[in-house]
């Protein structure tokens, strides 16, 4: 697998970094090799083998001793109850632009 | 402080009780060490005194009117940069951070600060805790206390440097790939990386959320285990943290380990370990079989394929989890005409380039075309990895492998190379991969006087009987060994 200088310049457009030149080649010529390298999973076969897309621990037995796992089935939601929590003044503070409640940002709609 | 006694959790418990010291005084006595030896290393980013010196003063009340002190009451800790402190400073080593203040504090620094912790300040780090190195940070690198022209590791680099040069007596770390253990092991130190849902990551800002995870660094098993009673359990805020009460870590720590028995695969110590790493690593379990441990050897056959997805997986995780720095709601704004314009500049100026370039691999592995190729496979390999270990622990109560392939290498040696670098990983990145809990301690040095890590692995939920096993390790000299 080669990855060119096209993608790598699609793939900064997609994760919204913008590279110079220098840049664009020397990352090739880096995921290129980390590519390479990360190719070696085409060798396994991983038919039937269901991908673990989560933490889970239904290998594991419950148990109420305390440092025991828990099972999958106490990672339960917990109720959907409204919380005021107040922290909009706190958060807008750290904004760069805020023009208070809002958080300001270069035009994004023409009409 | 001296040298030879160092402060420990207990130790200051101790002489607090017995007023032969006050909290603001050993505050003051680690700002001042930290004053004269942080240029040099460079382990701290931002100092929090103010809040420090009223925290130990609350303990100092406390203690003069005789009220019940908390398990961590003055005990001086710093904390990784990556992890919220609420009114300090929190970059996570990042130019695009280098203004923020959190509005709040994570919940294993509140829960610190609840058992009476004294919070120094914040440590150095990759840039998003992405390398091990501790090379990425914008900040400057830190240099290991035990060699001052090598890396401290990474990337919880600054926590591990602080702790081992005695500038706070314990550190909180995070984890996803190695960065505790790893660095733990260059320095010197141990290290524990808990169970994934172990101890809540509200407030540990996100690099890889199906891997990263909170954990101790101290200078002795005791303090480990102290520390870990104090951050672990349930926490409403963090869903994925798991809803089992903690242990009292450091009850079981004495007990004797005759008769566990103690795995070790063979693929840890294959071609490209380091030949003093090895015969440590391998006088240590020697050392631990004549403590009663029975040997079991171990093959791991996904073990070599670690590495690959790995950073699949977690570069996958990171694109997602980095796109919220953007210039909008806090941290760096680089003016733009449009608003993809502003990202991108902002993006651009605000990240180093590990971090573009894992950004790039993740977003790549995600694109359309590329996702079942890469980040799906990558997903069911890791399905093989943690059977790895679940299908080992029937036959094992732990696993011990040597924590890295070399000891600490010297700044700037692998910079260059970021494969070479990502290789440091390779026995780290197995048990962040399945979930499981691990500590990295120390096994010796080199003839070059350089720290040595082993690491002991278990399955889900094990920190009791890991930290069991190192305490024995440490009781029978094995650090030293």
């Amino acid at each position: 697998m080669t990855i060119s200088r096209e993608d790598v310049l699609r793939v900064a457009e997609l994760a919204h970094l913008e590279l110079t030149p220098q840049e664009a080649d020397l990352y090739r010529g880096q995921l290129d090799e980390i590519l390479n390298y990360i190719g070696k999973l085409q060798q396994l076969d991983v038919t039937n083998v269901e991908p673990m897309t989560k933490m889970a621990f239904a290998n594991v037995v419950s148990s109420t001793s305390p440092g025991a796992a828990p099972h999958e089935s106490d990672f339960d939601l917990r109720e959907d109850l409204l919380k005021p929590c107040n922290i909009a003044d706190a958060v807008l503070d750290q904004a760069p632009d805020a023009a208070k409640p809002f958080f300001r940002v270069p035009k994004v709609i023409d009409r | 402080m001296s040298a030879a006694t160092p402060w420990t959790v207990a130790g200051i418990q101790e002489a607090l009780r017995a007023k032969k010291i006050s909290a603001r005084e050993i505050a003051t006595e680690f700002y001042a060490d930290i004053a004269r030896q942080n240029p040099t290393l460079n382990s701290y980013l931002a100092l929090s005194r103010e809040r420090a010196f009223a925290q130990a003063d609350r303990v100092d009340v406390a203690t003069a009117c005789g009220e019940k002190l908390g398990p961590l009451a003055g005990v001086p800790i710093a904390v990784k940069d990556v992890i919220s402190t609420a009114g300090v400073r929190t970059t996570c080593g990042s130019k695009i951070l280098e203004t923020y203040v959190p509005p709040y504090d994570a919940t294993a620094v509140a829960r610190l600060e609840k058992a009476g912790a004294v919070i120094l300040g914040k440590t150095n780090c990759d840039e998003f805790a992405m390398g091990s190195s501790n090379e990425n940070s914008a900040y400057g690198p830190v240099r290991n206390p035990v060699a001052l022209d090598r890396v401290p590791g990474g990337s919880s680099g600054g926590s591990a440097a602080a702790v081992a040069a005695g500038l706070a007596v314990a550190a909180l770390g995070t984890d996803t790939g190695g960065s505790i253990r790893q660095p733990g092991a260059c320095c010197g130190i141990p290290a524990l990386m808990p169970t994934y849902g172990r101890v809540s990551r509200y407030g540990l800002i996100a690099f890889a959320s199906s891997l990263d995870r909170i954990g101790p660094f101290a200078t002795n098993i005791a303090d480990a285990a102290a520390i870990m009673s104090v951050i672990a359990g349930r926490d409403e805020s963090d869903a994925t943290s798991a809803p089992v009460p903690a242990a009292d870590y450091a009850s079981g720590l004495e007990q004797p380990v005759q008769g566990m028995r103690i795995g070790v695969p063979e693929e840890y110590f294959a071609e490209g370990i380091d030949s003093e790493v090895k015969e440590k690593v391998l006088a240590g379990i020697a050392l631990l079989e004549s403590l009663g441990c029975r040997r079991v050897s171990l093959k791991m056959p996904h073990t070599e394929y670690a590495i690959a997805t790995y950073y699949i997986i977690a570069t996958a995780e990171a694109s997602s989890n980095l796109a919220r720095y953007d210039g909008v709601r806090y941290g760096l704004r680089v003016p733009g005409a449009t608003l993809i314009e502003m990202y991108r500049k902002t993006r651009e100026r605000g990240f180093g380039a590990e971090v573009k370039r894992r950004l790039m691999l993740g977003t790549y592995a995600l694109s359309s075309g590329y996702y079942d190729a890469y980040y799906l496979r990558a997903q069911k390999v890791r399905a093989l990895i943690a059977r790895d270990f679940s299908e080992a622990f029937e036959k094992v109560d732990a696993i011990v492998a040597p924590t890295t392939p070399t000891p600490a290498f010297k700044l700037g040696e692998k910079t260059s190379d970021p494969l070479q670098m990502y290789l440091a990983d390779i026995y780290t990145v197995t048990g962040s991969l399945a979930g499981i809990p691990g500590i990295s301690i120390p096994c010796g040095k080199t003839k070059q006087k350089l720290p040595i890590g082993m690491q002991i692995l278990g399955p889900h939920f094990s920190e009791a009987g890991i930290l069991q096993l190192a305490r024995a390790f440490e009781k029978a000299g094995g650090f030293t060994i």
